[in-house]
């Protein structure tokens, strides 16, 4: 038995400790957000934050995460209100939708580690993370518009 | 006359009470007016009344709308609703969005088949959904004005409410009164003056959804006892199972289940993850067939070999041998396509859940019908004993529109083997593996010019496989036969060759405009140079009155500063197209790195689709365009050998990122009342040759191959 603390909420999990993190969160804790693309960190679909840093599930063990902060994309905000979440319906940017709970989940930490990236920032912190549907430029976008909420919000 | 035309309109329209109250709006299949063009179309035109609707407003308040088409990311969840609010003067908070069920109800206005893919969806419905939710407002009006004692006249809606004076009524207190009306006689749509929302657009309405991760796409559908099946497929397409042998399997904790299906073997587990370790355990013997032959290398050969003979004639016009004899230059060019795999992000899934003679699908899919019918004839049952519920699709691109139905047939196997509700989940390995791909193709033109390097006569073959789907291979030479550019050339000949090879192709975005625009784009530019003109001057000689391909290529131009300086190293290409009624014309400012390597840094866009309903849809479709195109112009390839794809997944198989997508996309919508075209693919063709002529215009290097982004251009 492996426990795990999702958004705040603790599992006991019955799964075998080399089962990647993804699994156990979509199969046996059953939050479907966070997304399978490819299964050996190339596509970013399945990026979380464990302990803060953005990770990819996919290849993360499940015993990795025990006792640690995992956060999901439905962990993001309780209602949509993230900075991020904000800026990305202002940018209209999803398309399909599959890859955009890794990306927001990606540039949560850019935005944590650097509350005013620069295109090369967003370059570097966001190339891992694949969408078909190419909604880059809107990416882009949506992270500047985030780095200005949270300034002003942090002006408050 | 006039009243024949009256009872057609009526018997069109149909109204009825909803179950626990209110008022649905439903239509009668009219015998459509399609042409025959591909297998979706089917020959039935009768009329045939089928209670389903488009549109229900419950005596809640909420309004329904149901869409005859899936939503890929394409944007017509918001578009098709948008249609019906403009008529119906709904409260957008009450609006609900569900994808329709599989029914003949839903067909398409121009093929019959339920289907969404060609680009087609909101031309083909913009008179469909403002019609329903016109209905419903010229019905509640009049229950209103019934209930008052007040002719119609005098009744407004506004939000979700009939009003008065300072009566009022809100639609759901009105829906019971207004299922009882007899049908319209003639439903008027407002005029353009009138619109609110067409033309100016709205925020997605599917996007809260998909920024929280709520919005479900097959992949998340789970249930109490439902299993998950990963399926080991043949290697080679087209082998089959000698022998297996599944005791490991059967060891691995949380396996199932194992059974042998026609494509392979599945293992049903309690998880993705243990049903793949189960896979992993599988040992299976395969008969690898005849396709074990099957090779990029040796097939490239062959397609050169039949382009030395003109092949099926599909356009032709004048006495091209004739004219070559007299050209002042001829100018030979041969282009070869890998084929591609469309590569969704979501990959390939469906959830089967079978109750005595009663079956649940969940999936996603751009044909509800046809997995319908399908997935019914596999499991023995009758069509409406199948119930589609289509889920958000995680891309489709084509591939989820796949009249052979692989996918949803695939899972209907495994339920029917195992007798157990399942997920079939394939691998990102399955998808690239397994999948239909973009046919690899070849062409070969040989173009004379006149003194002034006009062309005088074109020879045109080209090599590729016919696409599931489209028997006549139309789309082999799309974008050639039809070029707009051929009315100025006074010999021409185009020849197809459609060999036969078991390697699984279906439409791919954009389909033969793929690689046809790249060919014809290409040319144009080399013909301009060889006649010492600039690109956009030389395609204007062509195109004397074509109106709509003039207007984007000029505004391309004059937006993106075509001839103007520009930094350092920076060079611009042009390239204009057609395609799904629409006309995309497009400038690319590239670089070449230090390695040689081409670096794109903007695409502007000129877009003429006819009425822009959804202006901030376009630009995202034109954006989408872009880098999906820019991922087949620089990084992908499908390959085969000993008749096995050679690529696995995203670390082989290249598709563009972030980091390597343009700083900025430009889009200009061209004001027009011309035909509404589509969207969803016309701005993908022209970015290819618009990279291609602006590495020519950098190096002097012609690209006759897809895709370059790996090629150093300084060696």
């Amino acid at each position: 038995m492996i426990q795990l603390t999702v958004n705040q909420k603790k599992y006991d999990v019955d799964v075998p400790e080399d089962m990647p993190l993804l699994w156990v969160i979509r199969d046996v804790i059953g939050l479907t957000g966070t997304k399978y693309g490819c299964g050996i960190a190339q596509c970013g679909a399945c990026t979380i934050h464990l302990n803060g840093e953005a990770i990819k599930s996919c290849i993360t063990p499940v015993s990795k995460a025990a006792g640690k902060n995992i956060t999901t994309i439905e962990g993001l905000s309780p209602d949509n209100s993230h900075p991020l979440q904000i800026a990305w319906l202002e940018a209209d940017t999803p398309q399909c939708g599959y890859c955009q709970s890794g990306q927001l989940m990606a540039a949560a930490v850019l935005l944590k580690e650097k509350p005013n990236p620069t295109d090369e920032d967003i370059d570097d912190a966001m190339s891992g993370n694949i969408c078909r549907c190419g909604t880059y430029p809107r990416i882009r976008k949506a992270i500047h518009i985030a780095a200005g909420l949270q300034k002003q919000g942090g002006n408050k | 006359m006039k009243n024949l035309k009256n009872i057609s309109r009526r018997s069109f329209i149909r109204t009825s009470g909803l179950v626990g109250g209110g008022l649905i709006i439903s239509f009668m299949i009219p015998a459509y007016s399609g042409r025959k063009r591909t297998i979706f179309d089917n020959d039935e035109g009768e009329s045939v009344f089928i209670p389903n609707a488009f549109l229900q407003v419950g005596s809640d308040n909420t309004i329904k709308v149901l869409l005859a088409h899936t939503e890929m990311g394409q944007g017509i969840w918001t578009t098709l609703t948008m249609l019906i609010a403009e008529e119906l003067d709904a409260d957008w908070k009450n609006i609900i969005v569900e994808h329709a069920p599989a029914d003949k109800a839903y067909g398409h206005t121009a093929w019959g088949i339920q289907a969404t893919g060609g680009s087609s969806t909101t031309w083909s419905e913009f008179d469909r959904y403002r019609k329903a939710g016109a209905a419903a407002r010229i019905l509640l009006v009049q229950a209103a004005a019934k209930k008052w004692g007040l002719p119609a006249s005098a009744c407004k809606t506004e939000n979700g409410f009939v009003f008065s004076g300072n009566k009022k009524l809100s639609y759901g207190q009105l829906a019971d009164s207004a299922a009882t009306l007899p049908p319209l006689t003639d439903i008027p749509l407002r005029t353009k003056e009138q619109w609110k929302y067409i033309g100016k657009g709205i925020k997605r309405l599917d996007a809260p959804a998909k920024v929280n991760g709520k919005a479900l796409f097959g992949i998340d559908v789970q249930f109490e006892g439902l299993l998950t099946a990963v399926v080991a497929h043949p290697p080679v397409f087209g082998g089959k199972v000698k022998s297996f042998d599944d005791s490991k399997t059967k060891l691995v904790k949380g396996v199932v289940q194992v059974v042998k299906i026609p494509n392979g073997i599945a293992v049903i587990a309690q998880n993705f993850w243990t049903a793949l370790q189960g896979k992993k355990a599988l040992q299976v013997e395969w008969d690898p067939g005849e396709n074990i032959n099957v090779d990029s290398i040796t097939q490239l050969a062959n397609f050169k070999k039949l382009a030395d003979t003109d092949g099926k004639s599909v356009a032709k016009a004048g006495d091209v041998p004739t004219a070559m004899k007299q050209a002042a230059k001829i100018i030979e060019a041969e282009y070869t396509f890998p084929y591609l795999a469309h590569a969704t992000m979501e990959p390939l899934n469906c959830t089967i859940k079978v109750d005595g003679d009663k079956c649940d699908i969940w999936t996603g899919t751009q044909a509800p019908g046809m997995e319908q019918a399908a997935a019914a004839k596999i499991l023995g049952l009758k069509q409406e004993q199948v119930k589609v519920h289509t889920m958000f699709l995680g891309g489709g691109f084509g591939r989820r529109g796949n009249p052979d139905t692989d996918f949803v047939s695939e899972a209907a196997q495994i339920a029917k083997a195992s007798g157990k509700p399942i997920k079939m989940v394939w691998t990102r390995e399955d998808d690239m593996q397994a999948a239909y791909y973009r046919p690899s193709f070849l062409h070969r033109a040989t173009i004379g010019t006149d003194t002034n390097g006009m062309p005088l006569a074109w020879h045109h073959i080209a090599v590729g496989q016919t696409l599931v789907g489209d028997p006549e291979a139309g789309a082999s030479t799309e974008g050639i036969s039809d070029s707009p550019y051929l009315n100025a050339i006074p010999n021409y000949y185009v020849g197809l060759h459609s060999p036969k090879i078991n390697i699984p192709v279906l439409w791919f975005r954009s389909v033969g405009n793929t690689h046809t625009a790249f060919v014809m784009e290409t040319l144009m530019d080399e013909l301009a140079h060889n006649a010492g003109k600039d690109p956009v001057e030389y395609r204007r000689r062509l195109l004397k009155g074509k109106e709509r391909n003039l207007k984007v290529l000029n505004t391309v131009a004059e937006k993106a500063g075509w001839g103007k300086p520009l930094p350092k190293g920076h060079f611009h290409g042009v390239a204009m197209h057609e395609s799904f009624g629409s006309y995309a014309a497009e400038v690319a400012e590239v670089s070449l790195d230090e390695n040689g390597l081409v670096k794109v840094h903007k695409v502007t866009i000129a877009i003429d689709c006819g009425l822009a309903v959804n202006p901030d849809g376009i630009k995202a479709q034109m954006e989408s365009c872009v880098n999906f195109g820019l991922s087949a112009t620089l990084y992908s390839v499908i390959s085969f050998k000993n008749g096995v794809v050679q690529q696995t997944n995203f670390d082989d198989y290249r598709v563009l990122r972030l980091n390597e997508s343009p700083a900025e996309i430009e889009v200009h919508i061209v004001e027009s009342t011309e035909k509404m075209g589509g969207i969803g693919e016309p701005g993908m063709p022209p970015v290819a040759p618009a990279v291609a002529n602006a590495v020519f215009a950098a190096c002097g290097k012609r690209i006759r191959q897809l895709p370059f982004g790996e090629i150093n251009f300084k060696a």
